[in-house]
């Protein structure tokens, strides 16, 4: 970067206090995660007397904590759950959310604009709001309990901050590419498929990021539309059962909440760049 | 994993997506039958279907059924005027609007704060990329986590007995009393704040880092060779450029405080004078069955989402 070989060079106390700082807050942040980390290899005798921290003089380590989480707190069984409730709900979001700001930012219309203000609006209803009214329809329809009913509320409660997300990308979008393709004689359908889909995934990558991060760490929804069984319950459910029911000891509480954190900050580490990148492009540029 | 979850998967993955495909096929094949001049009206009101029968049927129904709730009475049934809403605004909900207000005042601007000074003191630095990496970690961490995480950093013993809560060994350590982070109702619900800046920091941080990085460098250097100073330059200069990512990142902020639930229900479950609307309208929903009660309390924490609405819907006018 251009900037870094401009400042590099000299050395002056103010640039010595801002190393200062930024290393004091990445501790801060850092360390709450790594007491987790050391607490979950750590037997229960020593962590019931001393800190995470006397690890580091007097190192004892164990995976007890860890096999405890899968066997006993039904943690393996959960992640198997999370999958299945999040990589659907994120692509189903992704694909419905693109049809609608699509046909909003590049169709014309009776009720354009008002549709979009209903979108808008619907991004701050908070979910405790939907949940009475939604448990008796989801009760009638034989729902509860099942993991597709967690597809669909998760698809529709984030649907309109889709729309929102990518409205603007698609109304920035190049209209010669479009027309280009329609004189090709490709149809609706098949320029948004093979025109805008391709030319869209930074953006589309950061809305998929944030769905996939949102449904697996979601406990409200799982907890209540799936009933409390143990068979379909994801890791949120499964950690928070856990915390309630300290029966278990500490020890397989951390273990639990190491394991269900793994997936997403795999994910978020990975795709940190095009998350970025899709964001910027869709929330900003506008 | 057993057959079913397979199932399960295909459905989802491929059935589903698969389905919504065909429906645009169909929705085509609908659109040349009409008279060609309401074809692109009747092929937007059938792409639109979809996304409109989901978020209507997941919070529009909802919300108005919850509105015609809230002048109910306990089980939902019944007129009893505006008997919720002067329960609402009675003593006892008080302090947990108090509590929003605190965490609406402090969360975002925090947030703001301190992203807005780490990306601008990170901007060039060589490490840059570490210091967001570590930022944005307990972004991808789900509250359930992040509770145990802060109950072993808030853990609290009396001063002088061994202290097993890292925060306590801290101030142990430094010779100052311990502090009572999660059950002394002064200052409980901030501890829960700084939980809450703790996660959302990183995502202020990381947008606000991009927007500096895209501000036009030569009004920065135009500015310096006037002899501003880096502060003045980051006031007058970068400040001005980054503006809308400000305050969407700030909108964001304040539309997570106001929905704050989570952090609360994990952590204290509303004990000890930290209860939230939310929270409130959870345990008035499942512990004391009190459904006009909770619909009234929906209605007020919508109501006093109504100026983000509004903030946001300007300037998604002004855009277009």
């Amino acid at each position: 970067m251009l900037t870094t070989s401009r400042r590099r060079r000299a050395f002056s106390p103010r640039r010595a206090l801002v190393h200062v700082v930024l290393v004091a807050v990445a501790i801060m942040w850092v360390v709450p995660i790594a007491g987790l980390l050391v607490y979950s290899f750590r037997t229960g005798n020593d962590s019931a007397v001393t800190g995470w921290w006397t690890a580091f003089v007097d190192p004892l380590f164990t995976l007890r904590n860890y096999a405890d989480a899968i066997d006993v707190g039904g943690l393996g069984r959960s992640l198997v759950n999370s999958l299945l409730i999040t990589v659907p709900t994120t692509v189903i979001t992704v694909l419905v959310s693109a049809i609608g700001a699509y046909a909003l930012a590049r169709m014309r219309f009776r009720g354009r604009v008002t549709l979009l203000l209903f979108a808008v609006a619907l991004i701050v209803v908070p979910p405790q709001l939907t949940l009475v009214p939604l448990l008796r329809v989801f009760r009638e329809l034989g729902l509860i309990g099942q993991i597709p009913g967690v597809w669909i509320y998760q698809v529709g409660f984030v649907v309109p901050f889709g729309i929102y997300l990518l409205y603007g990308f698609f109304r920035a979008f190049p209209e010669e590419i479009i027309e280009a393709a329609s004189l090709d004689g490709a149809g609706t359908v098949r320029t948004f498929f093979q025109m805008v889909i391709p030319t869209s995934v930074p953006v589309l990558a950061a809305l998929a990021i944030m769905q996939f991060m949102w449904s697996w760490n979601d406990l409200l929804i799982p907890l209540l539309f799936l009933g409390g069984s143990a068979s379909v319950a994801p890791a949120t459910v499964q950690v928070a059962g856990l915390v309630q029911s300290t029966g278990g000891g500490l020890g397989i509480v951390t273990a639990g909440a190491v394991l269900a954190m793994a997936v997403p900050v795999v994910v978020a580490l990975a795709l940190q760049r095009s998350f970025i990148r899709g964001i910027l492009g869709g929330a900003v540029k506008g | 994993m057993g057959s079913s979850d397979i199932v399960t998967a295909v459905t989802g993955v491929v059935a589903v997506p698969a389905a919504v495909v065909l429906w645009l096929v169909i929705a085509e094949r609908i659109v040349t039958a009409v008279p060609h001049r309401r074809q692109e009206s009747v092929r937007a009101w059938l792409w639109l279907a979809l996304p409109v029968v989901l978020a209507g049927g997941i919070l529009l129904y909802p919300l108005i059924q919850t509105f015609a709730m809230s002048f109910q009475g306990p089980d939902g049934t019944g007129f009893v005027g505006l008997q919720n809403y002067a329960w609402v605004f009675s003593e006892g909900v008080l302090p947990v609007l108090l509590n929003n207000l605190a965490w609406l005042v402090l969360l975002p601007a925090t947030t703001l704060l301190l992203g807005l000074a780490l990306a601008a003191l990170a901007d060039g630095v060589r490490y840059e990329w570490l210091i967001r990496t570590v930022m944005l970690l307990p972004m991808a961490i789900s509250f359930a986590a992040a509770a145990v995480i802060w109950r072993l950093m808030y853990a609290y013993q009396p001063s002088g007995a061994d202290q097993l809560g890292t925060l306590n060994a801290v101030l142990d350590l430094l010779g100052a009393d311990t502090v009572a982070f999660l059950s002394d109702p002064t200052i409980a619900t901030f501890s829960l704040i700084a939980v809450g800046i703790w996660m959302s920091t990183g995502l202020a941080m990381v947008m606000l880092s991009s927007a500096i990085k895209n501000v036009d460098s030569s009004t920065l250097e135009a500015a310096q060779l006037d002899g501003t100073g880096p502060f003045g330059a980051f006031w007058h200069v970068t400040l001005p450029q980054i503006a809308p990512t400000v305050s969407v990142v700030y909108t964001t902020q304040v539309i997570f405080s106001l929905k704050v639930f989570d952090i609360v229900y994990t952590m204290t479950n509303g004990a000890f004078n930290t209860d939230v609307i939310a929270n409130r309208m959870y345990s008035e929903l499942f512990r004391a069955r009190e459904y006009g009660h909770a619909a009234a309390i929906a209605i007020v924490l919508l109501l006093a989402a109504v100026p983000v609405i509004v903030a946001n819907v300007r300037q998604f006018r002004a855009e277009r």
